[in-house]
């Protein structure tokens, strides 16, 4: 196969992948019904649709919970993930094996069969329409566990001894001593963990019922199922736009991060 | 005092994992498979029923439809996305330039919701507006009733989870690719190897526990599909895009049915652990 013909082949590939984005983009600022015949070129710019839906679901502060969900899993995670993996790699106690066995086996526990009792917990504890619901479950994971474990295990017991001399306590150990010299475990375990919480939807719309509560994607979802967009397309769009424009400016940041952190998990799984 | 505290320590550390694996895990799973053998709303008292949600799943059409229809999307999905995601591989690992801004264009449905995916994609899928069919009749084809039509329904869901996931794949099997040295496919030339022979044997062997990995990771997530068909279809035409998920979530949170929501639960995850040790042993073998 010739360069020139790699080129067309990829290009129009890249073009399938951006495109459905840039007419969502276009779609949600243009006047409902010329959006069944846009092609390339926008039609008659108008606002219309993001003032509608602003009036009508209130996004803003959606945001501003989805932001602390993801936020507070994402910090729980990393700070539990790091204390379980140093003593995991560094410590000897009596139950360790058996320890890192479970944490495997849960990994490949499918979420089918404990969704339920969660969600009946959640009832118990009277946490449902809390944003505990959302957070306390999620302030763990066995990934990101074993992901620490492994980063910590490439660093010299040396350094723990000498810390240690010097009267360090186990938790400066961890997070003083050690956090700085994974920095690459970090960035990608709090990616995917802030990642994954941003975009779940399946356990908010299981947990939460109350509109002021609920997280970006839940209350975009319920506005395209529900009937309160009454079938405008514009005003879906918008919402979609807005749920999606976080990311695409994350992404386009942080987008070797994104990639790499990605394949990373990938391959060890 | 310092003994102790050393004996100690490392239970510590770990007893935040701890309390969440207890209360999160150990106690849902025991407490799923006993409510298996229930009826329970949830408000009433709890009702022992023995075997009967266990009976009423092997005679539920609706369970056995899943189990269908899980099976046709990953028939399409997984063959689909290895197949793209080599070929865009493939042409991304010949030293190009604007490699760099390729990968992040395949890559991007990837870190988008599947909310904002699935909005996007059942406005491609439109009948008559739809940009798929607009571009289909403009080369002189006819219409495809996507998402309309019982018998074609699950095969879309399936483009655009290939769609949204592929980008992943291609850039693992990328890695996959680059391990494989120049010299083995000059070597090859000069001892006559065709194409498919290279291919055969030297990229395969390079990339098959890439292809493994798709294997296994789309099968749990074909169960695992939820939010596409929850948007788009609600189940529908005829529950032909019933999926696993979205049964599971409509009989607890439809019907308040805990005891056979959970028992659905069960068997799916069982469904899931059984399949992929079945796929990983073959894997072992052809290895």
């Amino acid at each position: 196969m010739s360069k020139p013909i790699k080129y067309i082949l990829l290009t129009l590939a890249a073009l399938s992948f951006l495109y459905p984005f840039y007419w969502m983009i276009v779609a949600s600022l243009t006047p409902e019904a010329q959006i069944g015949e846009l092609g390339i070129l926008p039609k008659g710019l108008t606002f219309d649709n993001y003032t509608q839906m602003f009036a009508k679901i209130p996004i803003g502060r959606s945001l501003l919970n989805s932001a602390l969900v993801a936020g507070l899993s994402t910090l729980g995670v990393l700070v539990f993930g790091a204390m379980t993996g140093y003593a995991l790699a560094k410590l000897r106690f009596k139950g360790r094996n058996g320890l890192f066995f479970v944490i495997i086996f849960t990994m490949t526990l499918p979420f089918q069969i404990t969704l339920i009792p969660n969600y009946i917990l959640m009832v118990k504890f009277q946490w449902v329409d809390t944003l505990a619901a959302l957070v306390v479950p999620a302030l763990n994971s066995a990934f990101a566990i074993l992901m620490f474990r492994q980063a910590f295990q490439t660093i010299p017991n040396d350094l723990v001894d000498a810390a240690r001399m010097d009267g360090c306590g186990e938790l400066r150990i961890v997070f003083q001593i050690l956090c700085p010299n994974i920095l690459p475990t970090i960035i990608t375990v709090a990616i995917l963990t802030f990642m994954n919480a941003w975009n779940d939807v399946l356990w908010p719309l299981i947990v939460i019922r109350e509109e002021r509560l609920m997280t970006m994607p839940q209350l975009v979802t319920l506005f395209a199922v529900g009937g309160r967009a009454e079938a405008q397309l514009g005003v879906k769009l918008a919402a979609a736009v807005l749920l999606a424009l976080p990311v695409i400016v994350a992404y386009a940041i942080f987008q070797r991060h994104f990639i790499q952190s990605m394949a990373s998990s990938g391959l060890k799984s | 005092m310092t003994n102790l505290r050393k004996l100690l320590q490392p239970y510590l550390l770990v007893s935040p994992y701890l309390l969440h694996l207890a209360l999160f895990v150990v106690f849902p799973v025991v407490f799923s498979i006993a409510l298996t053998f229930h009826r329970w709303n949830i408000i009433a008292p709890m009702e022992f029923t023995g075997l009967d949600n266990y009976i009423h799943l092997f005679q539920d059409r609706l369970f056995w439809k899943a189990i269908l229809n899980t099976s046709q999307f990953l028939l399409i999905h997984i063959p689909l996305q290895v197949a793209v995601a080599l070929a865009l591989a493939y042409l991304l690992n010949e030293g190009l330039r604007a490699k760099g801004f390729f990968r992040a264009a395949f890559f991007m449905p990837v870190v988008i919701s599947g909310v904002v995916v699935t909005i996007i994609w059942q406005q491609l899928f439109g009948l008559d507006t739809g940009l798929l069919n607009r571009l289909l009749t403009s080369f002189g084809f006819g219409r495809v009733e996507w998402l309309s039509n019982p018998s074609v329904a699950i095969f879309s869901i399936a483009i655009m989870a290939t769609w949204k996931n592929v980008g992943l794949y291609v850039i693992l099997f990328l890695v996959g690719l680059q391990t494989v040295p120049r010299s083995y496919y000059e070597a090859a030339e000069v001892e006559g190897a065709n194409s498919w022979q290279q291919f055969r044997y030297i990229t395969l062997p390079a990339i098959n526990p890439t292809i493994f990995m798709v294997v296994i990771l789309s099968t749990i997530g074909g169960f695992s599909l939820f939010i596409e068909p929850y948007i788009m279809t609600d189940g529908g035409p005829l529950n032909s895009t019933l999926s696993a998920m979205l049964y599971i979530y409509k009989q607890a949170f439809g019907y308040y049915h805990m005891g056979y929501s959970a028992t659905l639960g069960l068997f799916f995850a069982m469904l899931i652990m059984v399949v992929v040790a079945l796929q990983k042993r073959f894997i072992e073998k052809e290895e």
